[in-house]
């Protein structure tokens, strides 16, 4: 029985450590001023100093930061309207369309999502003469579009634990429909529309392969420009960059995890 | 009290769900200040009729008149009811005060008047003080009188209340009740209830309407409904009766003769429906209505005497329920106050004994 | 629900609310794939858009099915999608043998410490998928830690080929997909496991037969899951292979990229990427009648 329990433990341990620690030798070779990774050459923060003086990383990375936060902000009404639909309405005309259209992108290839937005952004063009070169805009719609369905699925399982009778009770104290979902549905799903926001935001942030269909010459998000860069093997400026970004992952979710832990402690408290 | 002029009226409502009949043909009508419970059990349609009156289902056939307008296809933030629910639906991100000024700030009303009628509302459901709290700050009682005060802070011409005491434990339900009952009197609002508890249909109506199958089987005053039940199914549903099957063998001087099979000799009951010998009949007597004893009674007109074995029985404290059983095979439920602490002749499993009872405690039935 | 749908101003809100992502859905993915199944059914031209348009200017209308015919007798994509199934399949096994244990382990812990470790399954995921496959690069690469730290040990006398392979991609397959088999697996794990396990000790089963009788049936339906969340993705991976891969890596979302940025051969890409979708309908429809089965 111990020596089970150990076994299973020391396997578990071990699984972490398959997680953490290519990633933490990723950030302490950031610091290293030796351009090859495995020899110590001192602490060093020149690759920082390289990436901020990079104005092609910096540009690129500005354009990821807008095109995530745009694309959160779309995904999360859209697809928060969808969740709320599927969650909510019942049965209603389009619904077997809904249900299958958030779902089809959770499942399908990034590779095709992007080759099919693509071939219709192209044909828009030839079309009505939109858009007119691709690049921002064109890589946010397909954003919005692939990012929705992750925020439909988390609202529509948090409106599924929603009592339907506090909306009911709204509307019978004289609450129009628009008004209830202002006043009571919308604070009530606010927890999973918040992830759903931060999701987005990463998944966006994240993505290189439709990114890399969608958009035109010139238009590089961080992805896109780490991925030409990687692919002919390390750089240790990119190491920089990673360890930045890892930083702040981090540091949001352990934020993230500090409030709604300190909130729920709170709750539980104040309970008679 | 009761002016004949019903507030809200219903014709022939029906309402079905997948083609399966929830609410079949209801029709009522409740007057001012009246306590309208309607009692059954789970799945009798019950809640669907409420949800009607309220608006969040549309009938498929009938219609709702609110003093006399008809509001069967009004939204349900239009109608001048209001509902407490059976889960309370508090809205958990908002204080007492913003839950119970919810409803008027969607009328309009001014900042002054509200706050004095939010104020009064709470003194009212003796909540003052509790205007900042969260509703999951409070007790199971706190909350349902929150629920409360914000249905009534709109002074609707009716309030729907979803199985109001349900969520309560014993000891505060019987507190709440007679809470709900001043309030109602005090205000003077009408209320339509839906309970399955029939102890709670009992004590806040005025009148009961007893529904099954999404019909409604009597509508009466609670004592009615218990002295006179309609039906073998209304007298078993309220309260206990011992039910016997048989044939009428004599009808005279308000005394109604029943041959039961098994039984050796005739069932008496109250004649309260029309009944002639030979027809199909039951007859219901409730376990209290049954005296019991070790020694034959005195033979009286109108007096039904019957002989059997006490076969268990279990002390209640106030009273005991026998179970005894009839030389014909019968088993009938006896309930007896213990009037004395300890009796002398107290009967045991086994004894033998006689059970009689007057004639008017039995209700003959024909269907 | 639908009962009030008589009252204009809910049905007004419905439409609303229930039409702005069908109307996106319709238009930037229904749309979107249609235009793919078509285009794969043109001929490529050097012009803009690189292929024909289904309506020649006669008003007749323009398919071929050159492009299936050259995919099916072209054994570089055929070889492509079987091995995209074989690493997608093999990774799956991987990853179910790696992250069982794992997820045991956690859903046998002590309550605080279970959220801990389940927030630390969680956590890469939130860090770019990009550079975490990046920093294996690191790991791996000829001057990379591993070998590094071999030469050095004196164990090896060259580097060792730890990159560009098949393995390398198990391995950042693996990497990327585990949280997604662990998460499953526990959430079934943790429901069922420790009353009914106390009950099977109980009723006198041996702890290893507990496992065979009682824990591991009942986790199935976490395995199906977490295997479908692990192969399906891994099935169209593209960056895996294309940074941990080696040049006889065959994998189709690799084999699809190329042909549509470096032959520019749309409507084979469109074919390719038609068929793809149909390699990876197939094990979701016979996931979708299991699990119909199981929940009748």
């Amino acid at each position: 029985m111990k020596g089970r329990s150990l076994a299973i433990y020391s396997w578990l341990a071990f699984g972490y450590a398959f997680f953490y620690v290519p990633i933490v030798l990723l950030v302490v070779n950031s610091f290293n001023a030796s351009r090859i990774g495995s020899h110590w050459g001192g602490f060093s923060l020149h690759w920082y100093q390289q990436l901020l003086d990079d104005p092609q990383i910096l540009a690129a990375a500005w354009l990821s930061l807008r095109v995530a936060f745009i694309s959160a902000c779309g995904a999360t009404l859209i697809g928060g309207c969808a969740g709320l639909a599927l969650g909510r309405f019942g049965v209603f005309r389009g619904r077997m369309a809904l249900t299958g259209m958030v779902a089809a992108p959770l499942v399908m290839p990034e590779i095709i999502t992007g080759l099919s937005l693509l071939l219709l952004f192209v044909a828009l063009k030839s079309l009505t003469g939109w858009p007119e070169s691709r690049g921002f805009t064109t890589i946010t719609i397909a954003h919005i579009t692939f990012c929705m369905s992750y925020v439909a699925v988390v609202v529509q399982a948090r409106v599924a634990t929603l009592d339907f009778s506090l909306e009911e009770a709204a509307m019978d104290l004289g609450g129009r429909p628009f008004r209830v979902l202002l006043d009571i549905t919308l604070p009530g799903i606010a927890p999973a529309l918040l992830s759903g926001w931060l999701l987005s935001f990463t998944l966006s942030l994240d993505d290189l392969v439709i990114s890399s269909f969608v958009s035109g010459p010139g238009a590089n998000t961080l992805p896109m420009l780490i991925f030409s860069k990687v692919k002919l093997g390390v750089t240790p400026d990119i190491n920089a960059l990673a360890s930045i970004i890892i930083a702040v992952v981090t540091a949001g979710v352990v934020i993230a995890g500090v409030l709604m832990l300190r909130a729920e402690r709170k709750r539980v408290a104040q309970r008679p | 009290m009761p002016s004949g002029v019903p507030v809200i009226r219903t014709e022939g409502l029906c309402k079905s769900f997948a083609g399966q009949p929830a609410v079949n043909g209801v029709s009522f009508g409740v007057e001012a200040a009246e306590v309208f419970v309607i009692l059954g059990g789970s799945g009798c349609g019950k809640t669907t009729l409420l949800r009607m009156l309220a608006g969040f289902e549309t009938p498929d056939a009938g219609a709702i008149y609110l003093d006399g307008v008809d509001i069967t296809h009004m939204p349900p933030y239009e109608r001048p009811v209001n509902m407490m629910f059976q889960s309370y639906a508090l809205f958990p991100h908002m204080s007492v005060a913003d839950n119970v000024a919810y409803g008027l700030r969607k009328e309009g009303v001014p900042r002054a008047e509200l706050r004095a009628r939010i104020k009064e509302m709470l003194e009212l459901v003796q909540l003052s003080g509790f205007d900042a709290r969260k509703p999951d700050q409070l007790s199971g009682g706190q909350r349902q009188r929150v629920a409360l005060a914000r249905a009534l802070v709109k002074r609707p011409r009716v309030l729907l209340l979803d199985e109001p005491l349900a969520a309560l434990d014993k000891k505060l339900r019987e507190q709440t009740q007679f809470e709900l009952m001043n309030l109602q009197d005090r205000l003077g609002t009408s209320f339509v209830v839906v309970t399955h508890d029939q102890e709670e249909a009992m004590t806040l109506a005025s009148r009961i309407a007893v529904m099954d199958k999404g019909r409604f089987l009597q509508v009466a005053s609670p004592q009615e409904i218990y002295e006179y039940p309609c039906s073998r199914f209304v007298a078993e549903f309220v309260g206990t009766a011992n039910i016997f099957g048989g044939h009428v063998s004599g009808v005279s001087d308000q005394v109604v003769s029943l041959t039961a099979d098994s039984i050796a000799s005739p069932l008496l009951g109250a004649l309260h429906s029309g009944v002639a010998a030979g027809d199909q009949a039951w007859l219901a007597v409730r376990p209290e209505k049954i005296q019991l004893g070790k020694e034959a009674p005195e033979a009286q007109a109108g007096r039904c005497v019957l002989t059997g074995v006490v076969q268990d029985l279990a002390y209640y404290g106030g009273r005991s329920v026998y179970r005894v059983r009839l030389d014909g095979g019968h088993t009938v439920l006896v309930s007896a106050q213990n009037r004395l602490r300890s009796p002398t002749r107290k009967l045991e499993w086994d004894e033998s004994v006689y059970l009689f009872w007057e004639a008017q405690a039995g209700v003959v039935l024909t269907q | 629900m639908n009962s009030l749908r008589r009252s204009a101003a809910l049905a007004g809100f419905r439409l609303v609310i229930a039409g702005i992502p069908i109307l996106w859905l319709g238009l930037f993915f229904l749309a979107p794939f249609l235009l793919v199944f078509r285009t794969s059914f043109a001929d490529p031209v050097i012009a803009q858009p690189p292929f024909t348009p289904l309506f020649d200017a006669a008003g007749g209308i323009h398919a071929t099915l050159d492009n299936y015919t050259l995919l099916l007798n072209d054994s570089l994509f055929l070889s492509s999608y079987l091995g995209s199934v074989r690493i997608a399949a093999i990774s799956t096994l991987l990853c179910l043998i790696a992250g069982y244990p794992m997820a045991y382990a956690i859903a046998r812990s002590p309550q605080p410490w279970r959220t801990l470790l389940l927030l630390l399954v969680i956590l890469p995921f939130w860090s770019s998928f990009l550079l975490r496959i990046y920093a294996w690069m690191g790991l791996l690469g000829t001057h990379g830690v591993i070998n590094s730290l071999l030469l050095d040990l004196g164990l090896i006398q060259r580097p060792l080929a730890l990159m560009y392979n098949d393995a390398a991609v198990y391995l950042g397959i693996v990497y990327t997909y585990l949280p997604f088999m662990v998460l499953p697996l526990y959430a079934v794990l943790e429901k069922h496991e420790i009353a009914l396990r106390e009950a099977a000790l109980d009723l006198g089963a041996r702890p290893l037969r507990v496992f065979t009788d009682i824990t591991l049936p009942l986790s199935m339906p976490g395995v199906v899951a977490g295997s479908m969340l692990v192969f399906i993705p891994a099935i169209g991976e593209f960056v895996i292979p294309a940074l941990l891969g080696g040049l006889d890596t065959r994998m189709i979302g690799r084999a699809l990229f190329d042909e549509f940025f470096i032959n520019r051969d749309w409507p084979l890409a469109a074919a390719v990427a038609t068929v793809l979708l149909l390699v990876i309908v197939l094990p979701l429809m016979v996931f979708q009648r299991g699990q119909a089965r199981a929940h009748p």
